[in-house]
């Protein structure tokens, strides 16, 4: 391997580490703040890369529907809860998507780039929201099996939506540049620049939500404790809400900055979703800067294994965790009991 | 009665096994046959989810290892099928002791993730290896044969399917209500309890997962040999999670729900690939949908599975009794109590020599030495947050000591596993009370028998553990009466007061036969009367030469008991002697009140 080709699969494995890294950190906030495996997050970062590519095609995609209807069963729920609900519900779930709906229409046919991808954040984000009030909310006090399972089901409901929407065609978000940076006569794209750039963003501002604002608090207490933060005043309905939130809005910019690169189909997300997964588990053991290495190192891992042996790519990043966790199981002793 | 209903069992299944598969229509023979099938995998995944509480996504790899064995021996090498049953067993077993090896120690959805990464491998491995034909399929996999008999119908398999199932379905059940059961009950949630009565844990999850793996390898062995064709497609990652969709949506504590759950979801999958595509009008785009949502809903409804909603009334007894006979449920200590293990009078059991234990910054123990004989109760007080509890810890070995020595019984007995310490003698009872709640009364004291058995996983399935599992029940009876427990056999743990339950824990302890019994708050939540009978029986104990160390908050119940009395406070000994003295120690005074005296 020259060092040209090494340099282009490293530039490569770190883009797609970036996203790894992103898709570890809402698994991480949904986690702990909900106890749920938020697996279909992969599933929402194919429908950011294909409603943005809808919309920059011109069509109005799927998943604005998907939206509207969502909304519209809230906002019908929400109407029975008394006044404050239905003034909120009339909010969230009237106003906001019939403008999002009205947007669209009218900035679709432009076939704008930054309107599709800022539409596509609009579109996917309260998704996730929704997702939580419906499928996981009902049963918040479950085991972490039955959710997980719950999780699983949710995956193939969003997979065979994905079908019927967008079809079995891969296809490509809007790029949000397209020069490169020469180094030497080496070449960085913008994109990955981007892609970086965005992940770095991202992770200074939940560090900041994190720390600094009321709500960030109340999703760490919601974390630390459930119980104890309901008892606090804490809405852990709201907490959980909003952590889905934050997941499907990392998930919709993952998929509109990494489906630039790479063409995506409907259920392409499953296995992006559990790569992030792979770097999660990495985290968790240790710390966060160990974990954006872990999703680094997960990322080139896959790019040079492609080039190599590609029919065994995947094999080889979950192989990966096989050290992993005979490092864990020699660390620990006993496995901890539940509380 | 039994007798009759044995007899019932029997005619039914002989009825099912050859009634079943003659009678059907061919199509309704195929779709019997899929349930079976994942029934048998259910059936592990029950086990090892259910009831261990260890989640696996990656059984269906384990049906395809087992599949791809027999075949390449049966169809490629023209080996028996029994030769193709043995190595397809031989392949899943070995592997997932390997797998094993790595995930045991792995708590609950740490290892779902794992198995999930497995589960794409092998799938992958399936479908790129050469030499398995990839996603063409290998076709004309011979029929199961045993000497010159081949099973060339459907009908045949399908009536193997049904033995196989009903025999798994008893054998599990044997299991479940074994030594070896109740210890795997101990892996879901209790397992610092499992090991302080001495139970494996770590090598108890491996079994339990090899044991699942097997499950699914009969069921892999029978796939290759009733569909006569394989390909990967049916040991993806798609289907491990159809087999946990069957034990949740079933009921995954019961042995029940895995043939319902599979009943459900083969036939649920097979209608909707029927019905969906006639009414949307198109083939391939919906049915997983619907299924899906269909299983959310289930999931919805009855998150424990659909069995829970009927098995649940019934279970809890239909009333308690009354408050008034909550008092007194201690007997006073029956006389004739059963031989206990007598030591000599007065040697040292435990000594501990300059113990410390910290938590990064946090000095839960300082430089603690004291020791205990046989035939004395130590009372170990200080307030709350003192470091009672963490030095109980670092005596049963649930935590190392950062610093210092003990010495158990005349030996050192740092960097022992918990289970070996019980094993020599120490038996603990936990100030957060750890039973198994939904078991009875009797199987929770049983519990801490576990070590007087010697019975493995195979002697239980087969029934041939009865007499020491009579023995062991005896034992739990007897301690389980001594501490007055007699009347509550039958119920579950959890519906007991607290303070009762603290003595189950009693009653558990005691059923290790130790030397050296550590008892964290025993007298927490019991009425006087019960205290006073609670008193009598460590004064019974003492009296058979056993020592007691006990960490207690009731002053009145340790300075009438207590022979000697530690007293700690900010992780330091401050005073230690009998009790008058230590009560009008100064440095306690201080602190207790706060130095106002």
């Amino acid at each position: 391997m020259d060092p040209f080709i090494f340099f282009s699969l490293l530039q490569d494995g770190i883009t797609t580490g970036a996203i790894y890294l992103l898709l570890a950190i809402g698994l991480l906030i949904v986690f702990s703040v909900t106890r749920v495996i938020f697996v279909p997050q992969g599933d929402l970062l194919a429908f950011g890369t294909l409603t943005a590519a809808g919309l920059q095609a011109g069509r109005l995609p799927g998943t604005l529907w998907l939206l509207d209807a969502l909304a519209a069963l809230a906002l019908a729920h929400s109407l029975f809860q008394g006044r404050r609900a239905a003034l909120r519900g009339l909010l969230c779930w009237g106003a906001y998507p019939l403008v999002v709906t009205l947007l669209a229409r009218g900035l679709a046919p432009l076939m704008l780039p930054a309107a599709s991808i800022l539409l596509t954040l609009a579109i996917v984000t309260p998704l996730g929201p929704l997702i939580w009030r419906f499928a996981f909310r009902p049963v918040a006090d479950a085991s972490v099996l039955a959710l997980l399972i719950l999780a699983m089901a949710l995956h193939f409901v969003l997979v065979g939506l994905g079908l019927v929407f967008f079809g079995p065609e891969e296809a490509s978000a809007p790029t949000l540049s397209d020069a490169s940076v020469a180094i030497g006569n080496l070449s960085v794209s913008g994109q990955s620049l981007w892609v970086l750039g965005c992940c770095a963003l991202l992770v200074i501002l939940l560090r900041w939500f994190f720390g600094a604002t009321i709500h960030g608090k109340a999703l760490r207490a919601a974390a630390s404790d459930r119980l104890g933060a309901r008892l606090c005043g804490i809405d852990t309905a709201e907490t959980g809400a909003l952590a889905f939130g934050l997941a499907a809005f990392i998930a919709a910019l993952a998929g509109v900055l990494i489906g630039a690169l790479t063409p995506l189909s409907y259920d392409a997300g499953f296995e992006i979703g559990l790569k992030g997964f792979v770097a999660a588990i990495i985290g968790g053991l240790a710390s966060f800067p160990v974990a954006a290495a872990g999703a680094i190192l997960v990322g080139v891992l896959e790019s040079v294994g492609s080039f190599w042996a590609s029919a065994y790519r995947d094999v080889i990043v979950f192989t990966l965790l096989i050290p992993v966790l005979v490092w864990l199981s020699l660390r620990t002793g006993t496995a901890e009991d539940r509380a | 009665m039994t007798q009759g209903r044995h007899l019932l069992a029997v005619v039914v299944a002989v009825l099912a096994i050859v009634a079943v598969p003659g009678l059907l229509p061919a199509f309704y023979v195929t779709l019997f046959g899929y349930v079976g099938l994942a029934a048998l995998v259910a059936l592990g995944l029950v086990l090892l989810t259910g009831i261990s509480g260890q989640t696996s996504f990656g059984q269906a790899s384990f049906v395809g290892l087992a599949a791809y064995a027999t075949t390449l021996l049966t169809k490629f090498a023209d080996m028996p099928s029994v030769v193709g049953l043995l190595a397809g067993l031989a392949v899943t077993g070995l592997t997932a002791w390997l797998l094993g090896l790595i995930t045991a120690r792995l708590s609950g959805h740490f290892l779902a993730l794992v198995s999930v990464a497995w589960g794409l491998s092998f799938f992958s491995l399936f479908g790129t290896l050469p030499w398995l034909h990839g996603f063409n399929g290998i076709g004309n996999i011979p029929p199961m044969g045993l000497g010159g008999l081949m099973a060339e119908s459907r009908r045949i398999d399908l009536a193997v399917i049904i033995a196989a199932v009903a025999l798994l379905m008893v054998m599990s059940a044997n299991l479940l209500d074994s030594r070896m059961g109740r210890a795997i009950r101990t892996l879901n949630g209790a397992r610092l309890m499992g090991e302080s009565v001495g139970i494996d844990t770590v090598r108890l999850s491996r079994t339990v997962f090899v044991i699942a793996a097997l499950y699914a390898g009969l069921s892999g062995f029978l796939f290759a040999h009733f569909q006569r064709f394989i390909s990967p497609t049916p040991f993806s990652l798609g289907a491990s999670i159809d087999y946990l969709f069957m034990v949740i949506i079933g009921g995954a504590e019961w042995l029940w729900g895995a043939p319902l759950g599979a009943a459900i979801v083969v036939v649920l999958r097979d209608q909707f690939n029927d019905w969906v595509p006639r009414l949307t009008g198109q083939a391939g785009n919906y049915e997983a949908l619907v299924f899906a949502i269909v299983v959310i809903v289930l999931l919805q409804r009855a998150p424990e599975g659909l069995l829970a909603l009927f098995a649940r009334a019934p279970r809890r007894p239909p009333r308690r009794p009354p408050p008034s006979s909550e008092a007194a449920k201690i007997a006073p200590p029956a006389v004739a109590a059963a031989p206990v293990r007598v030591t000599q009078p007065g040697p040292e059991l435990l000594a501990l020599d300059c113990i410390s234990r910290r938590f990064g910054g946090l000095l839960a123990n300082q430089d603690v030495s004291f020791a205990v004989h046989a035939g004395e109760i130590v009372a170990l007080i200080g307030p709350n947050g003192a470091g009672k509890t963490t030095l109980f810890n670092v005596i049963s070995g649930v935590l190392e000591p950062s610093g210092g020595r003990v010495r158990l019984f005349g030996e050192t007995s740092s960097h022992e596993p918990t289970r070996r310490i019980a094993a020599r003698g120490l038996a603990r009872t936990f100030q957060h009370v750890k039973l198994l709640p939904s078991r009875s009364v009797l199987e929770n004291v049983a519990l801490g028998a576990h070590l007087s058995g010697r019975a493995g996983v195979l002697r239980a399935m087969l029934r041939l553990d009865r007499s020491e599992e009579a023995s062991i029940l005896a034992e739990a009876r007897v301690q389980a009466a001594r501490v007055g427990l007699d009347h509550v056999l039958e119920r579950p743990a959890g519906d007991l007061p607290l303070g009762q339950q603290r003595v189950v824990e009693i009653a558990r302890a005691l059923c290790l036969r130790p030397r050296l019994l550590l008892l964290d708050e025993p007298a927490a939540g019991l009425r006087l009367a019960e205290k006073q009978n609670l008193a009598a029986l460590l004064r019974q104990l003492r009296a058979e030469n056993m020592g007691v160390l006990l960490v207690e908050h009731d002053m009145d119940f340790v300075m009438q008991l207590a022979d000697r009395v530690v007293v700690m406070d900010f992780g330091q000994k401050i005073a230690e002697g009998p009790p008058e003295r230590v009560q009008a120690d100064p440095a306690v005074m201080e602190a207790y009140l706060g130095g106002v005296v």
